[in-house]
């Protein structure tokens, strides 16, 4: 039997609705280690708008992680994205040390210790990813976007949000992606697949994203021209956000946008600055961040004792 | 000879199709047929919506294309219907067309899918001024459309539910993206759907007219466009303007189209 065959011909088959929006779930551990000899075992939990992330951290140094969708509840998010990652480990709840929450639904973990806000988690987390020579941090998520800057230890000395309009975030490319039937992975490269780099769209308006889409295609733009054009308008709106905080070597990106070269290699180029890179998932910074205030918090208790 | 013109606005989620018959005795245009073609979700071909929603006009009304003199077109579509003669923009249809349903109309509170807008207009119904949303679509019809969908109501139960409250709620996110995660807030902490749905048409209302008080409301108000459909947002509007009464046409989503129908047939003479 021709394996390859059937699986084109499901393929093409099947035309139920594709999530063509959404990054794909991952889990992922440290193969090389084993939980069981670690003293103390933190998690940092990140409810956001859209994906939810468990982390473990054994004695201080990731371990694991699990990322996926938030469903429409936030406890029940919290706890699968936690089971997730425990059950390929043979890990318990009471396993863990020490919890912490963080992310919009951070009062919604049951089963955490602390709830910490994302700017510090994220800070935390991209001090962690980064090293200690971060200082400016752009968190772009779902829904909304973070201009961040922070000293060599990874805490917040100013940060700056969108707090009224959701132009600017992860929600756009979304909608984006949604439209042109495209997984979202693939804008980034697409966007770069053009012979002119077209002008950025004019509104940024999650609503009105997709009507000012239609009507390039209309106008004549190529699929990858449109993407190009929003991830050029995205780049520009960040920039502005980080310019009001003043950008500064040792610049890192975290949450789902990084994961996008199409908006990331825009900003650098704005801004004349790189991106630290990381070989770690730039979507679990948060949930990391958490999970290490949580070891620092152990430490605090273990000298008390 | 009777002349027939039509009039098309192409909205961001809609299409409207008016035709007109003058009637050549005293030469006052009479309105005869509208037909509204909804555009389907992703529908990346806007002039076939264009296409089908006129042909399917004419057939209703009996008529064929050769008969039809002239055809404009309006709304932010309007580039895109081929067939059409000529382009008005939606502030000078809306204007035109609320005018010759409500001669007395002055202040023109046009609120659609992705856009809302107060017109200030003078009694021939010219547009004199406007101002309306460019960057943001918390004052417009997709802000209540999302809301709905969170509460799980339909755009009529919507409405009807938010006449049954006489709370007031302040919603604090303007951003359409933030409200549905502030109405999800509020149907956890159980908050009354009648509530929600009142506090969300407030909030389209309030931000409409913020809108209409940058050109000032001046005599009668007309609503036009799609929002009409909403009993709950015209009491929530009458409230944010202040206004005793605001004139509503029964189909107030084919104003512009009527409007721009009119302007083609002027434009005949």
């Amino acid at each position: 039997m021709n394996a390859g065959m059937d699986e084109a011909k499901l393929a093409t088959a099947a035309p139920e609705k594709k999530e063509f929006w959404r990054w794909q779930e991952n889990t992922w551990y440290d193969e090389t280690k084993n939980w069981k000899d670690a003293k103390i075992i933190t998690c940092g939990i990140d409810v956001g708008s859209v994906s939810s992330q468990a982390v473990l951290v054994c004695d201080g140094e990731l371990y694991g992680y699990n990322s996926m969708r938030t469903g429409n509840n936030s406890p029940d998010s919290a706890k699968n994205a936690l089971q997730g990652i425990m059950d390929k480990i043979g890990m318990k709840l009471e396993d863990i040390n020490y919890v912490v929450g963080t992310g919009y639904g951070r009062v919604n973990v049951p089963f955490a210790h602390k709830a910490i806000t994302e700017i510090a988690c994220h800070a935390r987390g991209a001090n962690y990813m980064g090293g200690n020579k971060v200082r400016t941090i752009l968190d772009m998520g779902g829904q909304d976007c973070k201009a961040i800057h922070c000293d060599e230890k990874g805490k917040v000395t100013n940060f700056l949000m969108n707090d009224k309009c959701a132009a600017g975030t992860g929600r756009g490319m979304e909608v984006v992606s949604d439209l042109m039937q495209i997984p979202i992975a693939e804008l980034g490269p697409r966007s770069f697949d053009v012979e002119k780099e077209p002008e950025a769209v004019s509104s940024v308006c999650v609503v009105f994203a997709k009507s000012e889409a239609l009507g390039l295609l209309k106008a004549g733009y190529t699929k990858n021209m449109v993407i190009a054009a929003y991830c050029q308008a995205m780049a520009e709106r960040v920039v502005s956000l980080l310019e009001r905080i003043g950008v500064e070597e040792g610049f890192f990106i975290t949450g789902g946008i990084a994961k996008n070269p199409g908006v990331v290699k825009r900003i650098e180029k704005l801004l004349g600055i790189k991106a630290v890179d990381t070989k770690i998932d730039s979507q679990i910074a948060g949930a990391l961040g958490a999970a290490l205030f949580g070891y620092t918090l152990m430490q605090k208790q273990a000298v008390k004792a | 000879m009777k002349m027939i013109t039509a009039g098309i606005d192409m909205g961001s989620r809609s299409v409207k199709v008016v035709l007109l018959e003058e009637l050549d005795m005293e030469g006052k245009p009479q309105l005869f047929v509208k037909k509204a073609h909804m555009m389907l979700p992703g529908d990346l071909d806007a002039d076939q919506a264009a296409e089908r929603a006129y042909d399917d006009a004419l057939k209703a009304a009996g008529v064929s294309r050769d008969q039809v003199k002239s055809v404009f077109a309006t709304g932010a579509g309007r580039s895109q219907v081929a067939f059409a003669t000529e382009g008005v923009t939606e502030m000078t249809a809306g204007a035109r067309g609320a005018v010759y349903m409500y001669p007395q109309a002055r202040t023109v509170v046009d609120v659609g899918a992705e856009e809302g807008r107060g017109i200030k207009t003078d009694s021939a119904g010219k547009a004199i001024d406007f101002a309306g949303n460019e960057k943001c679509a918390a004052g417009a019809g997709s802000f209540a459309e999302a809301m709905s969908r969170a509460l799980q109501l339909s755009l009529k139960e919507f409405g009807e539910a938010s006449l049954k409250s006489d709370k007031s709620i302040p919603m604090n996110a303007q951003c359409t993206v933030f409200a549905e995660s502030e109405v999800v807030s509020l149907i956890h902490s159980s908050t009354p759907k009648e509530d929600i749905a009142k506090a969300v048409l407030d909030a389209v209302a309030s931000r409409v007219c913020a809108m209409v008080r940058r050109v000032g409301i001046e005599g009668n108000v007309v609503l036009i466009g799609g929002m009409g459909h909403n009993p709950g947002f015209v009491q929530s509007l009458k409230n944010a303007m202040e206004v005793d009464e605001v004139l509503l046409p029964e189909l107030p989503e084919f104003a512009s189209a009527l409007g721009c129908a009119l302007i083609a047939a002027e434009r005949l003479h």
